[in-house]
């Protein structure tokens, strides 16, 4: 027999753990729990409620998007020296959340991590949207979005290109691609689940989308074959791109000569922030899913216990970014620099500051104790605890170097208006929106890939 | 000995588990048969082996993409930089190179990754809504699901309907169906 059962799941040292999929599940079992969510399930109630909210969201996006285009970015609380504000740091948030869906998808793939494969993808899903919702600001934020395709390089009749050597021209490309590349990832993990859905519709509409969709794949070996390849090497490029989105956006900021952003530690502090409040936003939307749907045999305990280690772990790379941050300031020698420090200590945003540290360096040191690791409850207000404190991580980044530049002359205060606010919260809206539409219309959870982990975990190959 | 009529696709064989499939698979090869194919719901590892796959094309079109991609995106900036749009920022050369690594970088992935998903579904011949393995009932009740099928087809050389069918239910197939072509 050529066929070696992969010795993940059976090795005595993970057996211990708990598992990553409940028992007494097969094929069949997992195909349907996780597709009569999208094909039977009737749409209910709570659904309705949830949605209606989020829309509600989205609805003040609009509006706020709207009065934007009539009046102008005035609106906003940005002004001279505060040019960035709310958009950029609402920019920057969104992005790094959406990049746990890649690291789930590809880092862990090609790790070989099996639990990764009920949590990736709706990461995915989180991902897509969270670019999406990252896309606007900048667009919006250039006050002119309808000019927006000047920032692409195509044949004008100005004769003009873009400015290659600029780290927001370096921004449109990595933030593009990484847009595409996680659609196509997405898209083609999709596509066996699709086929599925396509054989178990129960009307006609349904089985003439999913069709569609589906391209018509019928599970061949030789398509399976390219398919795994395709696959894999996805993975493989994804993870280099995942790492190098964040370190261009960290560019924007480190490429300049503001004090406070012209260090070298940002790249690595910014991607590793970046996982941190992906995996964060995970675990949001985790939590709610498996008890709305019931998948707690699915998403285990081992699924949020994992994310709570990564969580930690990135959690204290980011703490080691803040500690450097000073060091160097204070190392270098620069006033600027050194005085950037005092303001964040003691300045007038040192509230923002220290609600930073707690949120995103002392409270996630209870995830060292096994017991909260392990308590729904807790996790769960720990993700939103670190998504506000990653918030306030860029809020401060952006803020406090903006306004202490060089010259008293040139400094300022910032102050967000309530059209900062609605387009924040509609964005949140927007994302939540199109959650609550993809658990609806497509599987939260990969079918084939719970099958193959069902084929490994059984004693089938013995 | 063979002649198919024309509106057979192939004969088909139902298989409960991945084993099942992977041993099949090997035994039909060794039989000598050439055009078959095997249906899994999900990538059964050792499959491709067993059916002697040769390696797949994607990965060489994959690293074309990338190659394509990367070359475009630094003689598109180079171009740009030094012969079309030429300013002097800082002093710095036109052909600033290190500053062109991101974009770069960014559309070398972009490439690679387009032409390893559109090229994998390209040479999988999808978009394809109807094949003909669709008109067995059962295939499309179960081989997305929890079912595993393997189909020697009409073309083969080997191929009789009634002996490859026999053949079929010798591997122990709990099902064995004529496959009806569409024309």
């Amino acid at each position: 027999m050529s066929v070696a059962p992969p010795p993940t799941l059976n090795h005595p040292e993970i057996r211990r753990l708990a598992p990553v999929i409940g028992p007494g599940h097969d094929y069949v079992t997992v195909t349907e729990k996780i597709s009569d969510i999208v094909l039977k399930r009737p749409t209910t109630l709570g659904w309705f409620a949830g949605f209606s909210l989020a829309f509600t969201f989205l609805g003040i996006l609009t509006v706020a998007i709207a009065w934007l285009i009539i009046r102008g970015v005035g609106i906003w609380g940005i002004n001279v020296p505060i040019g960035w504000g709310f958009a950029i740091v609402n920019f920057v948030w969104w992005i790094g959340i959406g990049h746990a869906g890649t690291l789930i998808s590809a880092i862990l793939f090609l790790l070989n991590q099996k639990w990764r494969t009920s949590i990736n993808r709706f990461a995915e899903a989180m991902t897509l949207f969270a670019v999406a919702c990252a896309g606007i600001f900048p667009l919006i934020h250039t006050g002119r979005p309808w000019m927006a395709f000047y920032m692409f390089p195509y044949p004008s009749t100005m004769g003009i290109w873009p400015q290659f050597r600029s780290p927001l021209i370096w921004d449109v490309f990595a933030v593009s691609t990484y847009g595409t590349v996680s659609l196509l990832f997405w898209f083609v993990g999709l596509i066996p689940d699709l086929a599925t859905l396509r054989d178990r519709a129960v009307n006609r509409p349904q089985q003439i989308i999913y069709g569609i969709l589906a391209l018509g794949w019928r599970g061949s070996a030789r398509h399976w074959h390219r398919y795994q390849s395709a696959y894999l090497l996805l993975a493989g490029l994804a993870t280099p791109l995942v790492l190098s989105v964040h370190t261009v956006v960290s560019f924007d900021f480190s490429i300049a000569i503001v004090p406070g952003w012209h260090t070298t530690i940002f790249p690595p502090y910014f991607v590793a922030g970046a996982i941190y409040s992906g995996f964060a936003m995970v675990l949001t939307i985790a939590i709610p899913l498996r008890k709305y749907y019931q998948l707690e045999d699915f998403i285990t305990m081992r699924h949020l216990e994992n994310m709570a280690k990564v969580m930690l772990a990135t959690g204290l790379i980011v703490a080691y970014g803040y500690f450097f941050e000073f060091f160097l300031a204070l190392y270098s020698g620069q006033k600027y620099d050194v005085f950037l420090v005092q303001q964040r200590l003691h300045g007038p945003y040192a509230p923002f500051y220290y609600a930073l540290i707690l949120c995103n360096i002392l409270t996630p040191q209870l995830l060292w104790i096994q017991k909260m690791r392990t308590n729904v409850v807790v996790l769960f207000l720990m993700s939103i605890v670190v998504n506000v404190g990653m918030w306030l991580e860029r809020f401060v980044i952006v803020v406090i170097s903006l306004t202490r530049d060089f010259m008293p002359s040139a400094w300022g205060r910032y102050q967000p208006t309530i059209w900062d606010w609605a387009t924040f919260t509609g964005t949140l809206g927007l994302f939540t929106t199109l959650i609550f539409l993809f658990v609806r219309v497509l599987p939260a959870i990969s079918i084939a890939e719970m099958r193959e982990l069902v084929a490994h975990s059984s004693e089938e190959h013995k | 000995m063979n002649e198919p009529s024309s509106n057979i696709y192939g004969v088909m064989g139902e298989f409960e588990t991945a084993t099942q499939l992977i041993r099949a698979a090997e035994k039909t090869r060794e039989a000598g048969y050439k055009d078959i194919d095997a249906y899994a719901p999900f990538p059964v590892e050792g499959l491709s082996e067993a059916m002697g796959l040769r390696r797949s094309w994607v990965p060489p079109v994959t690293l074309l993409g990338g190659l394509l991609g990367g070359l475009t995106g630094f003689f598109f900036q180079y171009w740009v930089n030094v012969s079309a749009y030429p300013i002097n920022i800082a002093g710095r050369p036109p052909n600033s190179w290190p500053a062109f690594i991101p974009v770069t970088f960014e559309l070398t992935i972009l490439g690679a990754s387009t032409f390893a998903v559109f090229g994998m579904i390209a040479m999988n011949k999808l978009p394809r809504p109807h094949h003909p393995v669709f008109n067995v009932a059962r295939f499309s009740q179960h081989a997305s699901i929890d079912r595993f099928f393997l189909c020697i087809e009409a073309t083969d050389a080997k191929f009789h309907l009634a002996e490859s069918a026999r053949f079929l239910q010798g591997l122990h197939a709990v099902h064995v169906t004529e496959v009806k072509d569409d024309d």
